[in-house]
């Protein structure tokens, strides 16, 4: 951890060597999901509710989506970039290194513009807790922290499985960013607007409804049944991260290297 | 302490001609053949030996460093480097090892070299006393001190490469691999850094595995050759084995008063001669040199002799030749 710190200071250090064009993305940043929530806004304009869920309730799923796969593209860039440390025969240097592979990377790159994005998700979740009818008490909070934590590890763990895949194409996949910006979109609304087979893909293969459909019923007052499974659930996205690791690991074994 | 044995590795690499049609072709019906890298190698290297890893271009030097280094898996075959074996105890592993890749580099090009060197630091674990001390020695043998506070970016090949070999000496390592130390450096910086291999190998008994194309890197530094092409070990011993089996000639160049005597000794063949010089080649299998300039010395008024040995690099474009590759 001591290590990881040491590198994301450094990274900073080399980012500052080029302090406008960094002022210039981490503004775009802002903007740009700025204007999706813009849209969210005119959709509930003319639908006063989708599928039972009002304006503050979506942006509050909105709102925690967005900060945690912007907190997973801070830390975790250097795997949505792997396949250049492939191309360009870096991950050599890592492999000759006595620290795990994991680390390193996350070690690469820190995607401090993303700060953009952030903030405008903390925009949407400080609006929507304005208007929310809800009490908080310790538990909600704490539930919303754990949704916003296993948010970031699904996302984290989407990046290493499409990192994982450069082992054996070289090249970095495309499929991967269906998963993670289109994850991304789709879980920005709560899940059960959707058909039947989204929700169980979101579900079962990519665990978005820890994150987002369970907890946030038991949050809204809407879950019926067992309230601490509700709570709980979002531990069931942070242990999505495992399976990822270990195919990550797997993928290490194939690496073939590059040139000379 | 460093032991192979029948280490084999092959690629799978995609077939695809020229064009468009082909291109597409692949995409769906993807042909690949098998290039085998490493067939059955196996040497050992002992504690503070220098030993050079020749071969033309595509032999497999690389690949073996890759995988003595702990990058690559290979298909077969037994490594074991100080107890650990590469691929499995990979993090034990290369802490015992320091790599150069000429052409990579390990410095974080927008930061100084002093931060980069403390961040190597801190991946290594090394404690503070023992990373001030090499670092110290380090930069006084490397002659490094003016540098450490200029970005990477900015340095000159030549500086990068001292400052390269620096970093990966910073935890120091037991074994040194040097992938192509020389390349592209000028004759100043290509001479400081085979001087500075030497004195570190003196030094700490610091075992160094090198590969080059550049045959004065190995005249300088390696007293022993391991010769590899097409993914086999063709040869492995001294220098001076390899000389005395490859340079059967010896050059003598003559110089003396005018004389036009032809000259006829057996096992001598005149390269070229003019009125007052000529340089000869003699077959050391048929006569001494010693001889051969007795002969020469009594038609001729000799003003000054000298001998010569053939050029590694010529020995070595022979041996490639020898065994085809």
């Amino acid at each position: 951890m001591k290590l990881y710190l040491r590198y994301v200071s450094v990274l900073l250090k080399s980012q500052m060597q080029y302090r406008t064009s960094f002022i210039l993305v981490t503004v775009g940043q802002f903007f740009i999901p700025f204007f999706m929530f813009i849209s969210v806004l005119l959709l509930f304009q003319r639908f006063s509710t989708i599928a039972g869920w009002t304006l503050y309730e979506v942006a509050l799923c909105y709102a925690v989506i967005n900060i945690s796969s912007s907190l997973s593209e801070c830390f975790a860039r250097g795997f949505d970039t792997f396949s250049m440390l492939i191309v360009r025969g870096e991950f050599d240097r890592i492999l000759v290194r006595p620290r795990t592979t994991l680390l390193q990377i996350f070690g690469t790159k820190f995607e401090f513009s993303r700060i953009g994005r952030l903030s405008q998700g903390f925009i949407a979740l400080i609006f929507s807790l304005m208007y929310l009818d809800v009490s908080w008490d310790l538990y909600r909070v704490l539930t919303l922290l754990l949704m916003i934590l296993s948010g970031t590890f699904i996302f984290t763990g989407l990046y290493i499985l499409g990192a994982t895949l450069c082992f054996w194409t070289v090249e970095g996949l495309e499929v991967v960013n269906i998963l993670t910006d289109g994850g991304r979109n789709f879980a920005q609304y709560p899940l059960s607007i959707y058909q039947e087979w989204v929700k169980k893909f979101f579900t079962y293969v990519i665990p978005f409804a820890s994150v987002n459909y369970l907890p946030l019923q038991y949050l809204l007052n809407k879950a019926n049944g067992n309230l601490l499974a509700h709570m709980l659930a979002p531990i069931l996205g942070i242990l999505f991260i495992i399976p990822c690791i270990l195919i990550w690991n797997f993928g290490v074994k194939h690496y073939k290297s590059t040139g000379s | 302490m460093i032991e192979v044995e029948s280490l084999s590795k092959s690629f799978k690499v995609a077939k695809r001609s020229a064009g468009i049609g082909s291109a597409v072709k692949s995409l769906f019906n993807p042909q690949y053949s098998v290039v085998n890298a490493l067939e059955d190698i196996s040497f050992q290297i002992d504690e503070g030996e220098i030993v050079g890893y020749i071969g033309p271009n595509g032999a497999g030097k690389s690949t073996t460093i890759k995988i003595i280094s702990g990058v690559l898996v290979p298909d077969s075959g037994k490594c074991k480097i100080l107890g650990n074996t590469p691929w499995e105890n990979r993090i034990k592993h290369v802490k015992n090892i320091g790599v150069v890749f000429g052409q990579r580099s390990q410095l974080w090009w927008d930061l100084p070299v002093i931060d980069s060197f403390n961040l190597l630091r801190d991946i290594y674990r090394v404690p503070e006393g023992e990373y001030r001390k090499t670092l110290n020695l380090l930069i006084s043998i490397l002659d490094i001190s003016s540098l450490l506070t200029t970005p990477v970016r900015q340095l000159s090949l030549g500086q990068r490469m001292r400052c390269e070999i620096a970093a990966s000496l910073l935890h120091n390592p037991k074994i040194l691999f040097l992938d192509e130390p020389t390349i592209g450096l000028d004759a100043v910086s290509k001479i400081a850094v085979r001087n500075f291999i030497k004195t570190i190998n003196q030094e700490r008994k610091l075992t160094v595995i090198l590969t080059t194309h550049d045959m004065n890197d190995i005249e300088a530094l390696a007293e022993r050759i391991i010769l590899i092409g097409k993914g086999q070990i063709l040869l492995d011993g001294t220098l001076t084995d390899l000389k005395k089996r490859f340079a059967s000639h010896k050059i003598v160049k003559v110089d003396f008063t005018e004389n036009t005597k032809s000259i006829n000794i057996e096992g001598v063949k005149i390269l070229n001669r003019s009125k007052e010089s000529m340089a000869l080649s003699v077959d050391l299998d048929v006569i001494k040199v010693s001889d051969a300039i007795g002969f020469l010395a009594k038609d001729l008024d000799i003003l000054d002799v000298s001998v010569h040995s053939r050029p590694v690099e010529e020995i070595i474009v022979d041996l490639y030749k020898v065994y085809q590759i």
